[in-house]
């Protein structure tokens, strides 16, 4: 593979800064000044020699070639990941042909890399040996999973009384009520080992005060809650795929059991959203042969970055593993082959019609679930009273954008690249309406991320 | 909540909405429909809710598609090279307040680089990336200096986005070069129309774009409406004549020194004594040269000054102010007036046929010559006088031209402003060899970029003066910073040996000699920066 083929974009390698801070020190650092001894390998190593304000330089290493997306080591003391050494060193390399000389690393990059390649090689061979080694006594597992189980059941029949009470007194009561008691019982589902009961119950919380028909969207989210709670209670009778289900929309930890499948993967989209204690990151994924999406998630603490990080627009030869239940397209990365490439790949497209009928079946394997990945072929941006909607060029229907996707810049991004004539647009598309993450221009041009 | 469409009809939709009416009161008080009352009613009105709120949710279809926006029009630009979009997108990354101020360190001002880049891309012609156009018209919102050349290269279709988004109003009503808004000049219906009813900021634009192609056009359209016209109005009207300004305005210019506006009087005998040959230089050629006059009684010859005793009412009408400000005497005020409007070409005849060199050489009596060379030096800016100029800038390296002499270093910025460009840089040079950098600041900002070679060295020397003086970098911000942007990006390897840390001598301040080597390396990584930046955008040059 030639050098000239693996090279990023500056978009792409923007993409992974941690925070916006990061993203201008991480560019200004972007130009051949400050470095020296850059260079870069074959086998996707990225190093080089950063003038600071002290007398020593820090190096900075990067390993493209990991199965978990870039890896980076910089001897600065900053906590940032990466850190601005390393976005600037991926933008040098991104950006100037010949700023970064191909050749061998230097010891101190070898040796890391080489660490790197050494514990990789260990855990694969540890997790071939045998996937219950790090488990523990089977038995102790199944003593452990049962009594959680009966505490989830406490939690959930507790969960039921309470939205019976509720609907007792009338929902116009929960508006002078507040917050207070909503939170007390997502404590109580914390308690009840039940996560995903917990967060359900603090967004019904969040409801009476979200603006107008906010009863319509209390009592869509406590007949859901109600739903599961029922699913979960009569566990047992249903098929195994909806069991698997329920237990994921439970919080019930689940492992991506499903058989790898190697193909070469479209990174699609790539954002975090973020509540007070987590930032989690969302990585769409399409399958250029197998034609299947997957969705990989990853968390970090509240205000940094998760580490996995995929910059949209590539592909990567990798295997993915799915997670359990009817309709989830939750998966986690396993090997990856080759470094992430820029590719011309762009996935298949329907209309705003098949869109829309695409989320109601996934309904049938999943009744919780918010919306689904589709792209939307030939679609234009319209603006439509306050609101905006894609409306389909070749016919009279159109997807309007949720509220939250309104407020974005990349709204103004999508609309940018239309110019009033179609675009190909990968997004969310739920009952909330759609929501554009990424848009690729009717001629040729890059993917243009709109997170 | 924003729903895609109606839900679907299979089942009425008053049972989804009696469902909600009997959830908000509660069934205490609302039976929902087709359930037993009693205890087990909120758990019946769940369940018939979860169905509906899938059966609801699995049923939208999509909207009815409004009213799709006019498609954008063409822009026939080539597309930028690769790299020169990934550098425009870095460039406009780099917003300012992201990070926070204090010390500069050793990386480029990237901020400070887009009007070059913007610039260049506009020379040579190349078309933004689409996706781009939202984060150029935000940065240009905010920075109105940007605003004309973001426009130019954001091309037809920020004009198009900008009718979508209130945020981006300003790219409509500054259409570049008054083009795209503005009526096709040869329409004079459209022109007269616009002329006579449109809004102020409109009529501005069009009286300007009108006078750059045709002045005696927009002087008729303006005599037209001149009668009727607001006193402020006037006074900007009245301003548009600057560009293209010559002897066919005089007359009208004339009609407005009887002006009920003093300010329009004002502004209309500024640009009559602009026109040397005007019936109203004449009069204060003469009023000025009965000030004036060659005292041959004495040793040798020099100019005695006589000012005027009164302000008398043709004064007045030919845009003297008569009312001096604080501090200054009546008389002196008058006289700096008067010989500020007068032409140039009438002192070598005053005073026995002396060269413009000459004359600024003589002695003035009775400390008159700092008035006298002052109004000078605002004629010689105000007629564009060459020659003048030259004669009162004097030589760069001579003893008085760093100090506060007759001329201030702001009126010397000005006199360069009428020199050719290499001559301008030839003159700071030498004033920089002479005097250092701490005074050259001004006349830094009037030359043109990049800086020629020999500017270039003596800026470059002057800053390695400076810090073998050790003093901190930070007293050179200013010069340091023009440097970056203005200094050719070919001076760079000429640097090289500036970037490292020198030897601290005993009288320096503590630490400066690192602090320079970041303010040099930071010039040279801006200076490669910069060069690159070229270079992106010249190799698939159209």
């Amino acid at each position: 593979m030639t050098q000239q083929g693996v090279r990023w974009t500056a978009d792409q390698v923007l993409a992974l800064a941690p925070d916006s801070a990061s993203r201008k020190a991480g560019s200004k650092l972007g130009a051949a000044g400050p470095w020296s001894e850059a260079g870069s390998s074959d086998e996707g190593t990225v190093w080089g020699l950063c003038k600071g304000s002290g007398s020593k330089p820090y190096q900075t290493v990067i390993d493209i070639a990991d199965a978990a997306g870039p890896a980076y080591k910089c001897s600065c003391p900053s906590r940032k990941f990466p850190c601005k050494h390393a976005l600037g060193l991926l933008l040098l390399w991104a950006g100037e042909e010949g700023a970064v000389s191909p050749g061998q690393p230097p010891d101190w990059a070898e040796q890391w890399i080489k660490g790197r390649r050494q514990r990789a090689e260990d855990k694969r061979a540890a997790g071939a040996s045998g996937s219950s080694s790090g488990s523990g006594d089977p038995e102790a597992a199944r003593r452990r999973a049962e009594r959680r189980a009966v505490r989830v059941t406490a939690g959930a029949t507790e969960l039921e009384q309470r939205l019976a009470d509720l609907l007792r007194g009338g929902l116009a009561g929960a508006e002078q009520a507040g917050y207070g008691p909503w939170e007390e019982t997502a404590a109580r589902m914390v308690d009840a080992q039940a996560p995903g009961l917990a967060a359900r119950v603090r967004e019904l919380g969040a409801i009476p005060a979200s603006g107008p028909g906010w009863p319509v969207r209390l009592l869509e989210e406590c007949a859901l809650v109600h739903l599961l709670d029922q699913g979960w209670l009569r566990r047992e009778r249903l098929p195994d795929a909806l069991a698997d289900t329920v237990r994921s929309r439970i919080g019930l930890p689940s492992s991506a059991d499903g058989p790898p499948v190697r193909d070469r993967w479209l990174v699609l989209a790539q954002y975090d959203t973020a509540d007070t204690k987590l930032t989690t990151r969302r990585i769409w994924l399409h399958g250029a042969d197998s034609g299947r999406t997957a969705l990989l998630l990853s968390y970090g603490a509240a205000g940094r970055a998760p580490e996995l990080a995929l910059p949209v627009g590539l592909t990567l030869e990798a295997e993915v593993s799915a997670y359990p239940g009817a309709g989830q397209l939750r998966a986690t990365l396993g090997e990856q082959f080759a470094p992430p490439t820029p590719t011309a790949i762009r996935p298949p497209g329907v209309t705003t019609a098949e869109a829309s009928a695409r989320y109601g079946e996934a309904l049938r394997e999943d009744p919780w679930l918010d919306s689904v990945p589709v792209t939307l072929d030939r679609v234009v941006p319209a603006p439509d009273g306050d609101s905006w909607q894609l409306a389909d060029a070749d016919a009279d229907t159109a997807l309007p954008l949720t509220p939250a996707a309104r407020g974005r810049p990349g709204l103004w991004r999508l609309v940018a690249l239309s110019g009033g004539a179609p675009v190909k647009v990968f997004g969310e598309c739920g009952h909330r309406g759609f929501t554009p993450l990424t848009a690729w221009p009717e001629g040729a041009g890059e993917a243009v991320q709109l997170y | 909540m924003n729903r895609p469409s109606a839900p679907v009809d299979s089942s009425p939709p008053s049972t989804w909405e009696e469902l909600v009416t009997a959830a908000l009161l509660g069934t205490d008080r609302r039976t929902p429909p087709g359930c037993a009352p009693g205890r087990e009613a909120p758990v019946a009105l769940l369940d018939a809710a979860a169905v509906e709120t899938v059966r609801r949710r699995a049923g939208l279809r999509p909207a009815r598609a409004a009213q799709r926006p006019q498609p954008a029009p063409e822009d026939p630009r080539p597309a930028l090279p690769p790299a020169a979009a990934h550098r425009l997108a870095m460039l406009l990354a780099d917003r300012p307040g992201a990070a926070g101020g204090g010390r500069r360190g050793t990386s480029p001002d990237l901020m400070e680089l887009l009007p070059q880049w913007l610039a260049t891309a506009n020379q040579r012609g190349f078309a933004p990336p689409p996706q781009s156009l939202p984060a150029l018209l935000d940065a240009a919102r905010g920075r109105t200096d940007l605003r004309p050349a973001v426009l130019t290269f954001a091309g037809p279709r920020a004009v198009w986005l900008a009718r979508l988004n209130p945020d981006w109003r300003f790219a409509l009503r500054a259409a570049p070069g008054g083009g795209a808004a503005l009526p096709h000049l040869k329409d004079s219906a459209r022109i007269q129309q616009l002329w006579q009813e449109g809004l102020f900021a409109e009529r501005v634009a069009l009286l300007s774009a009108v006078r750059t192609r045709e002045p005696a056009a927009a002087r008729e359209l303006l005599t037209t409406t001149w009668a009727t016209e607001r006193a402020e109005d006037r006074l900007m009207f009245l301003d548009s004549l600057r560009t293209g300004l010559g002897p066919r305005d005089e007359s009208f210019l004339e009609q407005a020194l009887a002006d009920r506006s003093r300010n329009v009087r004002a502004t209309a005998a500024e640009l009559l004594s602009a026109l040397p040959g005007s019936a109203l230089a004449a009069r204060m050629a003469v009023r000025a040269g009965a000030c004036v006059a060659l005292d041959r009684t004495r040793e040798t010859p020099a100019i005695s000054v006589e000012a005027p005793h009164e302000c008398d009412t043709g004064m007045e009408r030919d845009g003297v102010v008569a009312k001096a400000p604080a501090g200054r005497g009546e008389r002196s005020w008058w006289f700096g007036q008067l010989v500020e409007a007068a032409p140039l070409s009438t002192w070598p005849g005053r005073l026995g046929g002396r060269t413009p060199q000459e004359i600024v050489a003589l002695p003035v009596a009775d400390d008159w010559q700092g008035e006298l060379h002052a109004a000078w030096c605002r004629a010689a800016v105000r007629q564009r006088d060459g020659e003048w100029a030259r004669a009162l800038l004097g030589s760069p390296s001579a003893p008085e031209a760093g100090g506060p002499g007759a001329v201030s270093l702001a009126e010397r910025a000005k006199l360069l402003g009428t020199l050719g460009s290499a001559e301008r840089a030839e003159w700071v040079a030498g004033f920089i060899a002479t005097h250092g950098l701490s005074e050259a600041f001004q006349l830094l900002g009037v030359c043109a970029v990049p800086w020629g070679a020999p500017l270039g060295r003596a800026v470059v020397d002057a800053l390695n003066i400076a810090r073998d003086a050790g003093s901190y970098p930070w007293s050179f911000s200013g010069v340091m910073g023009l440097a970056e942007r203005c200094l050719d990006p070919a001076e760079a390897s000429r640097l090289d040996g500036l970037q490292a840390v020198p030897d601290e001598s005993e009288d320096a301040s503590p630490g400066a000699g690192g602090y320079w080597a970041e303010a040099f390396q930071r010039l040279v990584t801006t200076l490669r920066l910069r060069a690159a930046m070229t270079e992106e955008l010249g190799t698939q040059a159209p």
